[in-house]
């Protein structure tokens, strides 16, 4: 299990390090300096040369990108261009919407395909198992921004249940707090949980089905367990390990889905932030920002793979 | 959906740019089958154009993600060994970058357009076809024929030709309709944030972004992009499962 973890480290620190060099070279591919691409058309030459200069432009390349990379080893990011402060702050702060945000919609997600998968499979060919897998294939079907707009028009226009967007805030002060918070983020959470949801219930189902009919089962039958005890024992553990890999694979969806929503809500995140500064031409937020979220993408895909090898032992050897 | 963008580029109910300002936000009538925009753009002939757009990215990202993914998947079940290896690491290091990571870098330098939004999507399509293609190939190259055309003195690029791809095409062509499903998806969601397709032509997502600005004078805007969307991601992905039906008889029996 100690080799399995070492190796597993290895790839992932390789990974992290070949994704740097990745976002750092495609922004330094500009055509033109990223000065030139800051300021727009209409600079001077001088106050190209004067930007280069704070953003450390006139170096080589080789030595930005240590520094960048050195810096983010150690916790210290670069000024954004916009703001004038360094670009941890900036995106910490975000993060206190984001991470609650998808935490949340993954929570929605796990609870809603779960029990779906596990009734429609528990009615196999039955009238729920058919309405399920239809009312999933619907729902792959949806973007999630439309659904959210949807849900905006129900919740905010007709209903006047919740404002149209918005984020009040985790503090106590200008009317914010943890519940009007979480009242915020439902529905975006929502939005973001159906379409996933969708696609979590059918692997679910079809991985109980594949389970129920295993040996085992039968055996746990033949002792006298009723179908439910079987299915809750036997099979709902054993059937965990694709539906596990599947909810990995959509971490990447659920954080560029966040990213999507984010905007439909109007919710100060991440994804309300990198927009700003794409249309500010902040460089270096839209750098550390891509960073950071593709880090997260493989740092997932690093967790499953190693919770994967705690529930099934028998991944622990060869399989590099 | 085909048959809604082919007609488009002959007719539209309206040019779908006029702008009409005196008729805006008009309620569905006879004249204007779903109403207007705020601007008096007739809706159907906007979402008959906006078909464009989206057949237009998916036929590209896709293709690009299929010529590129095959041919790596190919050479990595032909070769083995490192290069295998080499292929198949490279591909689950490119999926650490979804499209629309890809997209947001690309826009932040080169500004926001269809063909960025297009490049993304494709890059973002190369390993999964790659990684199908690998695993299909291998399945092959494990058979008889193969050894038998081996011992026949056949190399690895004949083999791949002759009897690797017409055994897998039909798993290609099924992940190509699944593919083209998520690309239409994925340029909505640009479109829509506004790094996707520029004014003025159509798309769905922008249909929607202009139409949340008018949520409360006419919701009914908002609607019709998102159920063309839906409906053509919908019948792709039906389609897609009824190919594999129709190819594989031995999945549909084991469902």
């Amino acid at each position: 299990m100690l080799l399995f973890l070492l190796r597993r480290l290895l790839t992932l620190a390789t990974t992290l390090a070949l994704a740097s060099v990745v976002v750092f070279a495609v922004l330094e591919l500009l055509p033109g300096s990223a000065a030139e691409v800051i300021l727009g058309d209409t600079a001077t030459p001088e106050a190209v040369q004067a930007l280069s200069r704070r953003l450390g432009l006139d170096r080589p390349a080789l030595q930005r990108y240590g520094d960048w990379v050195g810096g983010l080893l150690q916790g210290r990011t670069a000024d954004s261009i916009s703001y004038g402060e360094p670009t941890s702050g900036l995106i910490l702060e975000r993060l206190a919407v984001t991470a609650p945000l998808a935490l949340l919609a993954m929570l929605v997600t796990t609870l809603l395909a779960l029990s779906l998968g596990i009734y429609a499979a528990a009615r196999h060919n039955g009238l729920a198992d058919l309405g399920v897998m239809a009312a999933s294939q619907v729902g792959i079907a949806i973007p999630n921004f439309w659904f959210a707009i949807l849900l905006i028009l129900l919740f905010a226009v007709k209903l006047q249940w919740v404002s149209a967007g918005g984020f009040p805030g985790w503090s106590e002060e200008d009317d914010g707090g943890l519940w009007p918070g979480l009242r915020a983020l439902a529905l975006p959470a929502l939005a973001l949980a159906l379409v996933q949801a969708a696609i979590l219930a059918r692997v679910t189902r079809s991985a109980v089905l594949e389970v129920m009919r295993e040996d085992f089962v039968r055996t746990a039958r033949a002792k006298g367990l009723t179908r439910r005890q079987a299915l809750l024992r036997h099979v709902l553990r054993n059937a965990m390990i694709p539906v596990l890999t599947v909810m990995g694979l959509q971490f990447a969806n659920l954080l560029t889905g966040t990213i999507v929503v984010e905007n439909v809500f109007v919710l100060p995140g991440i994804g309300r932030l990198v927009f700003q500064a794409i249309a500010n031409r902040d460089l270096v937020v839209v750098r550390d920002v891509v960073m950071l979220l593709a880090a997260m993408v493989v740092a997932v895909n690093f967790a499953v793979d190693v919770l994967y090898a705690v529930v099934d032992p028998r991944l622990r050897r060869g399989h590099t | 959906m085909a048959g809604a963008a082919l007609l488009s580029l002959w007719w539209t109910p309206y040019p779908p740019a006029e702008i009409d300002v005196p008729s805006k936000l008009q309620a569905p009538s006879a004249a204007h089958w779903l109403g207007t925009d705020s601007l008096g753009r007739d809706i159907v002939s906007q979402l008959l154009a906006g078909a464009q757009a989206s057949i237009m990215v998916g036929v590209i990202a896709v293709g690009i993600g299929l010529v590129a993914g095959v041919a790596l998947g190919c050479l990595a079940s032909a070769r083995r060994g490192w290069v295998e290896e080499a292929v198949m690491r490279a591909a689950d290091f490119t999926f650490a970058f979804p499209a629309l990571l890809s997209a947001i870098m690309l826009t932040a330098i080169y500004g926001p357009g269809l063909v960025m939004s297009i490049v993304a999507i494709g890059i973002f399509n190369v390993p999964v076809f790659a990684r199908i293609t690998r695993g299909a190939a291998n399945a092959v190259w494990a058979r008889e024929y193969v050894l038998a055309a081996r011992a026949a003195g056949k190399g690895g690029w004949r083999i791949t030709r002759d009897h690797v791809l017409p055994n897998i095409a039909s798993q290609l062509i099924v992940q190509a309709t699944i593919a083209f499903a998520t690309a239409i998806l994925a340029e909505a969601a640009l479109s829509y944030l506004g790094l996707g397709t520029q004014p003025p032509q159509p798309s769905w997502g922008r249909m929607l972004s202009e139409a949340q600005s008018q949520l409360f004078q006419a919701p009914l805007l908002a609607v019709w992009p998102g159920m063309a969307i839906v409906l053509a991601v919908l019948g792709l992905n039906l389609m897609g499962d009824g190919l594999r039906d129709l190819m594989d008889p031995k999945l549909s029996r084991k469902r």
